[in-house]
């Protein structure tokens, strides 16, 4: 069974930031979803999440992310993305999801609101 | 080792928890190919994945338990996946077009990226709708291999 796992979850700046590990697929993207509105919800509502780890994600994970974006934005925060793999990249790319994100090619970068 | 020109079938049953199974068993079969690159497979992993994944909840709506069946086909130059269901039935061309990225109802959409990032990913998909499913086929060209 596929899954992806919490590597850490941490407070930096004024924002958590969530680093994933592994695969989520159509089986745990409900899982993502609910983590990441209960980080948001209760925690400030500005959210980082490492993909630096993460080895494979499909349509229904990144509606978890979308999800994610929604609820934070909704709370006037942001749910900003670090670090994607190559091939994550090119599939933020494809369905344009790295406009409606802002994506850094790190942690830091993805704090200072920067791509690179 | 799988020799080129030949067939890799797999069934699975209609439930998400095989997608995985399917993922790497696709992939493990196209890695045997030195000349289709880790980027490609890639591709072919997430595509056979969104497939595979419509195609099981076609099953589940459709409350048919039967198995899904993948065939994967080696040539020299590409790599065809075919994935046939028996879930009723698929018209992807009754999809909605996906609205821009700058369209604040582009957020909104949180499903329905599947098949659009199929379609990118692969260089052919061909939909064979039959009376009780749908078979996808999917090609994936080695670089160069199309002539591109």
């Amino acid at each position: 069974m596929s899954r992806y796992e919490e590597v850490a979850v941490e407070d930096r700046d004024g924002w958590r930031v969530l680093r994933l590990a592994g695969e989520v697929d159509v089986a745990t993207a409900p899982r993502l979803r609910d983590r990441l509105v209960q980080l948001i919800t209760e925690g400030p509502p500005r959210l980082v999440v490492d993909l630096s780890g993460l080895t494979f994600i499909d349509s229904m994970g990144l509606g978890a992310l979308v999800s994610g974006l929604k609820r934070a934005r909704a709370l006037d925060g942001d749910l900003r993305l670090a670090g994607p793999t190559d091939h994550v990249a090119k599939v933020l790319s494809i369905t344009r999801l790295d406009k409606a994100f802002l994506v850094g090619d790190t942690v830091e970068a993805a704090l200072a609101g920067s791509p690179g | 080792m799988i020799p080129l020109g030949e067939v890799v079938e797999l069934e699975i049953p209609p439930t998400m928890e095989y997608l995985d199974l399917a993922r790497v068993v696709v992939s493990a079969a196209a890695s045997v190919d030195p000349a289709f690159p880790p980027s490609r497979v890639s591709d072919l992993r997430l595509a056979v994945s969104e497939l595979c994944a419509n195609a099981i909840e076609s099953h589940q709506r459709a409350d048919n338990d039967e198995p899904l069946t993948i065939r994967c086909d080696l040539d020299d130059d590409r790599v065809t996946i075919e994935i046939e269901d028996h879930g009723g039935g698929f018209d992807p061309d009754a999809l909605s077009p996906m609205p821009h990225a700058t369209d604040p109802s582009r957020l909104e959409r949180e499903r329905g990226l599947g098949i659009p990032l199929v379609r990118t990913l692969a260089d052919d998909v061909e939909f064979l709708v039959k009376d009780d499913g749908t078979t996808v086929r999917v090609v994936l060209f080695h670089p160069n291999g199309d002539g591109r």
